[in-house]
């Protein structure tokens, strides 16, 4: 997703002159706001002075684990001149005109790895322009001029003068902060880049104050649980809740009105899990899902040995798999990717109190606050500016939060339609509730037909993708489906980033079996599982080096190539690359995704038959500048754990319809035990920042999988455990 | 029934059915919300606080079989090792999303009790029961260690 940089706006500046709080923002109008008496509400602000002097970042994106607390605010404070302890943060309310993603155009809400990405720009300004007026304040009631102050940890100093900025808020909230205020040159920076900027969220987060949506109390809020549909597409016939109101605290079950799950009212958790249990419910099953995780298997495999229903690179499919034919060495291997559950450690879960004004207040850890606000709306017939959405700590996504139908908030809303509304309802899902509930990362599968002339060249590369789209039939539609192709099925395949002669590449979509859902790096998940297994597949049929054979097919001159190059030479440096310890054995992996670029080297020792034991990962990442070094070295370090983790032995399966696995004990997560030690690099770059949210995460697989196959099997079908592969 | 349960230092009378996970208990009588519920199978530790300084899960200890117990929740640490472990949490800034690690913090300082110098191996496997779906796994055993370097001076 590019945005061009006059759509991000100019500056505005304002004030809430009553209140001595110097607001400043960035508007996509370009127009400046008036200074005085201007309307704040209209402004979106990113940083607010109190008169104390209290500086505190309006955070547009919420926060996961991924950092946008530390790393929206590093920003502000850099500009302003203030040190990490002396800003505080918030989250930014739900306005989508204001605080809309500019990766996303309209909408308010993080994905994508792009909260560093498009706001590094916006929140710098707003930084910029609050310094730039109180200097310009300061300026005035010394009467020394600008260029003889400066603005350093808090205080302004100048003309034998020396004060902190508190004491010129109110008069710079009578300015009109400057248009175009001048940004530090990358060479003055004193917080970005700096490695030991701590995280803003540590403290609460280790002495239990932080506060999740799962966390909300109210005194007289009602907790519901639903009880849905083990088969997709059921529906609601009848219930019996005589067994149910025996439970203490039980106040009633009620059908919803979607008739997709009866909701349970308690008063408590316990309660409403409790009555959930004794509640029976006779399901309509006609149209429900009856296929098996089998059968779905079967569908891919047949997709991918038919002909293609979209032809991605628009050439001649027959003529390159006769030259493939031709070739003097054919590699050729088909992939299985299973379903696969996000599991955010919180279990969902959101919160809806009415307001004296007859509007509702959202809480909720929530990650696309502009969807739930318009579909409460909607479902509470409540006005627009009505609906207030209360964005707290998520506890994990990795994509999970973010759904285009909104489906925990509308269940929610539906939950709550059905009462009174004097009393909070406080939905809470289960892990049960979390792995059966849907919303996978689709299944998909892929067929690679590879041929080597006799230098060891590919002549060919012929490559079938089949897998449920994600985007299709939702309102992201529009974003990446073109010419019916869903670009998140098939993204680091085509495009890819590798000079490969003669690629044909085609996709089949299958219907849906379930409901599917982008999982922490989307289509990258597979495709570069993929893309790194064939290369090596390839180099080692060719009998050449794994990663000199990559470094051959990224040797052009674009930067996608150049910085690929990099993070692969890194990576191979420092995970010593063909002299792993004596016993081990090593594979590597990199790809390109969301802009970043990053390099793995894992190295195991044992084997796929007597037990593997990840030793050590070596990673590389260029993310353009790194803003906060150890926020991104944190976020490779969980990218990768939850790449290996799922890889290793993780699967959704289904059969007739209904969801097999139903809580931790059968989606085992990564323990502390399965990984030795994670080692990240970070490329010293001066691009624009990208993100690392997601990017750590598709090389892991494949790197882990190269490793294995140094000295045993290849792996094409996940996870690795159900391929037959051991783990010590 | 009413029971009456010593936590973090003080006495509070609670009304709940036997069988009730004290989990819940914490959660929504006591409205200590430090504590966190994850799997409710005693499968991911999120929830894990302490009986007589030992750590338990929360959601599979049963109200009736704590009444003579010392319960320490995450809001209620004082110890050394717990100064120690928080400290060291914050050096290395182990966490991420956040919500396992009142459960981390709970583990390592029942771990750092009871076995001030654990090796790495040890800490594995104490800390076996506790997911973290952010893996944030490398920092809590670096982490557990600093702590144990922390008490030593
Ligand atoms: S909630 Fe108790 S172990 Fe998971
Ligand atoms: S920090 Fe997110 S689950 Fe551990």
């Amino acid at each position: 997703m590019s945005v061009s940089t006059s759509r991000r706006g100019f500056l505005k500046g304002a004030a809430a002159s009553a209140a001595a709080v110097l607001v400043i923002g960035v508007a996509p109008s370009g127009v400046m706001a008036a200074a005085n008496g201007a309307d704040t509400t209209m402004l979106n602000p990113f940083v607010k002075i109190a008169a104390d002097g209290t500086v505190t970042a309006i955070v547009k994106h919420f926060e996961k684990g991924q950092g946008p607390a530390t790393g929206l605010t590093t920003l502000i404070a850099e500009e302003l001149g203030v040190s990490m302890d002396a800003i505080e943060y918030e989250f930014a309310p739900s306005n989508p005109k204001l605080y809309n993603n500019t990766a996303f155009g309209p909408i308010q809400g993080t994905g994508g790895s792009t909260a560093m990405f498009n706001s590094f720009k916006q929140y710098r300004q707003a930084g910029a322009a609050a310094r730039e007026v109180l200097l310009q304040a300061a300026s005035l009631a010394w009467d020394v001029p600008v260029a003889e102050l400066k603005l350093e940890d808090g205080v302004i100093s100048g003309g034998g003068n020396k004060a902190p900025i508190g004491e010129f808020v109110a008069a710079a909230s009578k300015l009109t902060a400057p248009e175009n205020p001048r940004l530090k040159d990358p060479s003055e920076f004193k917080l970005i880049g700096n490695a030991s900027v701590r995280r803003k969220d540590t403290p609460p987060k280790i002495n239990g104050t932080a506060k999740y949506a799962m966390d909300i109390q109210f005194d007289n809020q009602m907790v519901v649980t639903i009880k849905r549909a083990t088969r997709k597409g059921a529906t609601v016939i009848s219930f019996d809740d005589s067994a149910a109101k025996p439970v203490k605290g039980f106040i009633r079950a009620a059908t919803l009105p979607n008739k997709a799950g009866v909701a349970v009212y308690a008063e408590n958790t316990w309660a409403s899990l409790q009555a959930r249990e004794a509640l029976e419910v006779t399901w309509d099953n006609s149209a429900a899902e009856s296929r098996s995780s089998e059968d779905v298997y079967k569908e891919l495999m047949a997709a991918v040995n038919t002909e293609p229903e979209y032809n991605l690179t628009k050439n001649d499919q027959a003529e390159i798999a006769g030259a493939i034919e031709k070739a003097d060495k054919v590699v050729e291997e088909t992939f299985y990717f299973p379903l696969l559950a996000h599991a955010p450690m919180e279990p969902l879960t959101c919160t809806i109190e009415a307001t004296d004004d007859g509007g509702v207040i959202l809480h909720d850890g929530c990650q696309m606050p502009t969807s739930p606000h318009a579909a409460l709306a909607q479902i509470l017939q409540v006005p627009m500016d009505k609906v207030q959405v209360n964005t707290m700590f998520a506890g994990g996504s990795f994509g999970r939060r973010a759904t285009p139908t909104v489906d925990y908030q509308v269940e929610a809303a539906l939950a709550f339609v059905m009462t009174d509304r004097r009393r909070p309802v406080k939905l809470v899902w289960s892990r049960e509730d979390d792995i059966t509930g849907g919303y996978y990362r689709p299944a998909f599968a892929h067929k690679v037909r590879v041929g080597l002339d006799a230098d060891g060249n590919i002549a060919g590369w012929d490559h079938r993708v089949a897998g449920q789209s994600i985007s299709k039939g939702t309102p992201f539609e529009a974003f990446s489906v073109h010419d019916g192709v869903d670009h998140l099925s098939v993204e680091g395949v085509t495009p890819t980033s590798y000079s490969i002669p003669g690629m044909f590449a085609g996709l089949t979509d299958i219907k849906p079996a379930t409901t599917v859902l982008w999982w922490r790096s989307v289509g990258h998940t597979h495709t570069a599982y993929v893309m790194e297994a064939m290369m090596d597949a390839v180099a080692t049929a060719a009998g050449r080096d794994p990663v000199e054979f990559r470094l051959a097919h990224l040797a052009g001159d674009t930067p996608d190539q150049k910085r690929l190059t990099g993070v692969l030479k890194l990576a191979a440096e420092k995970g010593n690359w063909g002299k792993g310890a004596e016993g081990r054995s090593q594979g590597v992996a990199v790809h390109k995704s969301f802009g970043s670029y990053v390099a793995e080297v894992v190295e195991i020792s044992g084997d796929a038959e007597n037990g593997v034991k990840i030793e050590k990962v070596t990673c590389a990442v260029d993310c353009g500048i790194p803003v906060n070094p150890d926020v991104i070295k944190a976020q490779m370090e969980g990218g990768i754990g939850y790449g290996l983790g799922h890889a290793m032995r993780d699967e959704i399966t289904l059969e007739n319809g209904e969801v097999v696995q139903q809580n931790f004990p059968d989606y085992e997560p990564l323990r502390i035990g399965d990984i030795g030690e994670i080692e990240t690099h970070i490329v010293l770059s001066t691009e624009a920042p990208t993100g690392v949210g997601e990017p750590g995460t598709p090389p892991s697989a494949p790197a882990l999988a190269n490793a294995i196959a140094a000295k045993g099997p290849r792996v094409t079908e996940l996870p690795m455990t159900k391929a037959g592969v051991t783990f010590a | 029934m009413a029971i009456s349960l010593k936590l973090n230092g003080q006495t509070h009378k609670v009304d709940a059915e036997p069988g009730t996970p004290l989990l819940w208990v914490i959660r929504d009588e006591l409205k200590l919300t430090g504590t966190k519920f994850g799997c409710g199978v005693a499968s991911c530790g999120a929830c894990t606080v302490h009986l007589d300084g030992e750590p338990v899960r929360s959601c599979q200890t049963f109200i009736e079989d704590v009444e003579d117990a010392e319960i320490t929740t995450i809001e209620g640490l004082k110890s050394t090792p717990a100064q120690a472990v928080q400290q060291a949490w914050t050096e290395l800034d182990v966490v991420q999303c956040g919500y396992c690690q009142s459960g981390q913090i709970m583990s390592a300082v029942g771990l750092l009790s009871e076995n001030a110098k654990p090796t790495l191996e040890e800490i594995d496997d104490y800390m076996d029961g506790n997911a973290c779906r952010c893996a944030t796994y490398q920092r809590i055993r670096s982490a557990i260690v600093r702590a144990s370097e922390i008490m030593e001076a």
